[in-house]
């Protein structure tokens, strides 16, 4: 039996760039100009997974973002790694999303499919890492979900055995089909696009859905749809009033000591 | 959900233990939870322990500040799915203000879930946590580092109720226990309908002291370079009675396991004393130490950020500097 998976997708900044991010003193938003972006390396991870089982059971496998005009490069990108179909959630209406209005608008972009047996995510974004969206959207299509997978096993074509992180160890859950699974970057080594699979692609739909096309309700998706703001955002800097010593590594390392000693750390 | 709040104000814990023993994560958020509810100007503090009849435990959560304690002992923490039903109904019955959370692999799981199922904001992995009043209301407000530590957030959830945070092991150390007592409220899951099969629980002991858990840690940076590797790191853990830990690029290089990584993507810890050795501090480092009481920091370049965020700073070779150090510390330690 054919196995029809969702891939959600993120585009999100290429992590060389996080750390050369500034913000606009004036609007206080972020610089992007210039900032190259990439699908989020664990979305990629899940991509990989879904081709997996695609090679083993057949079926589709259809790749998923919201996002801005620019985010159809992933997409692109997706299709070139041998994904079936792409669908973009695209209108000003999403935009300012929290996690919750994001797996709102996915959960309804989802339920305008015809069918699907299963929804892979990254377990989490470089981007904001709150690993939240994934189990949100379950929530929102009522199905079970897993986080933190490490391995997926079909016992049978509707069961899955998930090996999920567990800060002791690991623990294994078996789960039914439909449900939502976030993989870590352990399940898989994602493959690199080939030339066959980026010529493929140009002749691969990318379809672009706006808050109408997925009967979104607009005071739930986007900004309208987001219980948390952003009351404040600055660049990050640690400061302490610290002592910073110079000279001889006899002298500062005598120094160190010394106040180490006197703050009963030693 | 909305909700008008009657009675005190309320700021709940959702607890963690595992074979008898809470998780210093939680202990530390009841901490937290204490403060913002003098910062409330009054209210009271609760948790929620499941899968566990411990009189030891719960004694431990009123000393460490629970006011309450709703216990449920008939089902295991790990069915996620019933953990977040029963999280679900005893928000919708008693309304707190505020519901913290251990960013722990299944604390994030039934978070999420409560705040889909409840349509309110949950803010992840907060490095601080406060009471602001904003328009006349006391709001909480969420520090988080977004961008790979390189931005500092500040998330309020203005309209919907409870305000929900997780926090990261590390972030918040308990305060000093004291003797308290409390409520305990036996409650019990009434949807048992789950869709998880938990089908096998695999312990894996950790071969050292958990990071999270040391007191001491020592880490090493990509300036180890310059001495081959990660050897004096080991020496001088060693002689401070520290473990052992490293940066993405230490990493990377191969000079430690993955699960001893310090930063964002890896572990965060709050030692008393933290040692950086060839750090240089960029800020998805800095994000995950910042709770460390603490930081002495070893580097050659004086301009490198990781001596902003030092309490001492020694600026110098490595090859210089730290065998002299090491030796040095060994001398006082052995006479103790």
């Amino acid at each position: 039996m054919p196995c029809d998976i969702v891939v959600c997708m993120k585009q999100v900044p290429h992590p060389d760039y996080l750390g050369k991010i500034s913000l606009d003193p004036t609007r206080g938003t972020i610089n992007r100009e210039g900032m190259p972006a990439v699908i989020n390396p664990g979305d990629r991870n899940a991509l990989e997974e879904a081709l997996r089982i695609r090679e083993r059971f057949s079926g589709r496998v259809i790749v998923l973002t919201m996002g801005p005009p620019q985010a159809r490069k992933a997409l692109e990108e997706a299709l070139a790694r041998d994904a079936d179909t792409a669908i973009h959630l695209c209108d000003q209406a999403f935009a300012g999303a929290d996690t919750l209005a994001t797996a709102q608008a996915l959960a309804c972009g989802i339920g305008k499919l015809e069918h699907f047996d299963l929804v892979l995510c990254g377990d989490a974004t470089i981007d904001s890492g709150t690993g939240q969206v994934a189990v949100q959207l379950a929530e929102f299509l009522d199905l079970p979900c897993i986080t933190g997978a490490e391995e997926l096993t079909f016992e049978n074509e509707r069961s899955l055995l998930v090996k999920r992180i567990w800060e002791r160890g690991y623990i294994k859950v078996r789960i039914k089909l439909p449900a939502v699974i976030a993989v870590t970057d352990k399940i898989n080594q994602p493959r690199l696009p080939t030339v066959l699979g980026i010529m493929a692609a140009t002749q691969k739909e990318i379809r672009s859905w706006n808050a109408a096309d997925i009967s979104a309700d607009v005071s739930r998706v986007g900004l309208s749809g987001s219980p948390t703001r952003v009351s404040q955002m600055s660049e990050f800097h640690a400061k302490r009033q610290g002592e910073i010593l110079q000279g001889s590594p006899e002298k500062v390392v005598t120094l160190a000591i010394d106040r180490l000693g006197k703050l009963e750390m030693l | 959900m909305n909700y008008e709040v009657q009675g005190k104000r309320q700021v709940w814990v959702w607890a963690t233990h595992y074979r008898e023993e809470l998780d210093k994560v939680s202990l530390g958020l009841l901490g937290k939870a204490h403060e913002l509810c003098q910062q409330l100007g009054g209210g009271e503090v609760a948790s929620v322990l499941v899968g566990a009849d411990s009189q030891q435990m719960v004694a431990e959560l009123i000393d460490y500040g629970s006011d309450k304690v709703y216990l449920a002992n008939d089902f295991s923490p790990f069915e996620t799915e019933l953990c977040a039903h029963l999280m679900t109904r005893l928000i919708r019955i008693h309304q707190p203000e505020i519901v913290l959370w251990g960013a722990t692999s299944l604390g994030r799981e039934i978070a999420s879930r409560v705040a889909a199922k409840l349509g309110t904001g949950l803010t992840a992995h907060c490095i601080d946590l406060y009471i602001e009043e904003v328009g006349g209301e006391c709001q909480l407000v969420a520090v988080v580092a977004g961008w790979g530590g390189n931005l500092t957030l500040k998330i309020i959830c203005p309209q919907k109720r409870p305000q929900m945070a997780t926090v990261k092991p590390g972030i918040f150390s308990p305060a000093e226990r004291k003797k308290r007592s409390g409520e305990i409220i036996p409650v019990e899951v009434e949807d048992r309908a789950s869709r998880l099969d938990i089908a096998e629980v695999v312990e894996e002991p950790e071969e050292t002291t958990s990071l999270e858990q040391a007191e001491v840690v020592v880490v090493g940076g990509w300036g180890l370079n310059a001495l081959g590797g990660f050897q004096a790191v080991d020496e001088l853990a060693q002689v401070l009675g520290g473990s052992v830990a490293g940066t993405r690029p230490a990493l990377d290089a191969g000079w430690l396991p993955a699960e001893r990584m310090i930063g964002q993507s890896g572990k965060t810890v709050a030692p008393q004393l933290l040692v950086t050795l060839g750090v240089s501090g960029a800020a998805q480092f800095a994000t995950a130490v910042l709770g460390s009481k603490l930081i002495l920091a070893v580097d050659k370049n004086p301009r490198a950020p990781i001596f902003e965020m030092a309490d001492i700073g020694i600026v110098g070779d490595l090859q210089d500097v730290l065998p002299l150090l090491i030796n040095k510390l060994r001398a006082i330690k052995g006479k103790t």
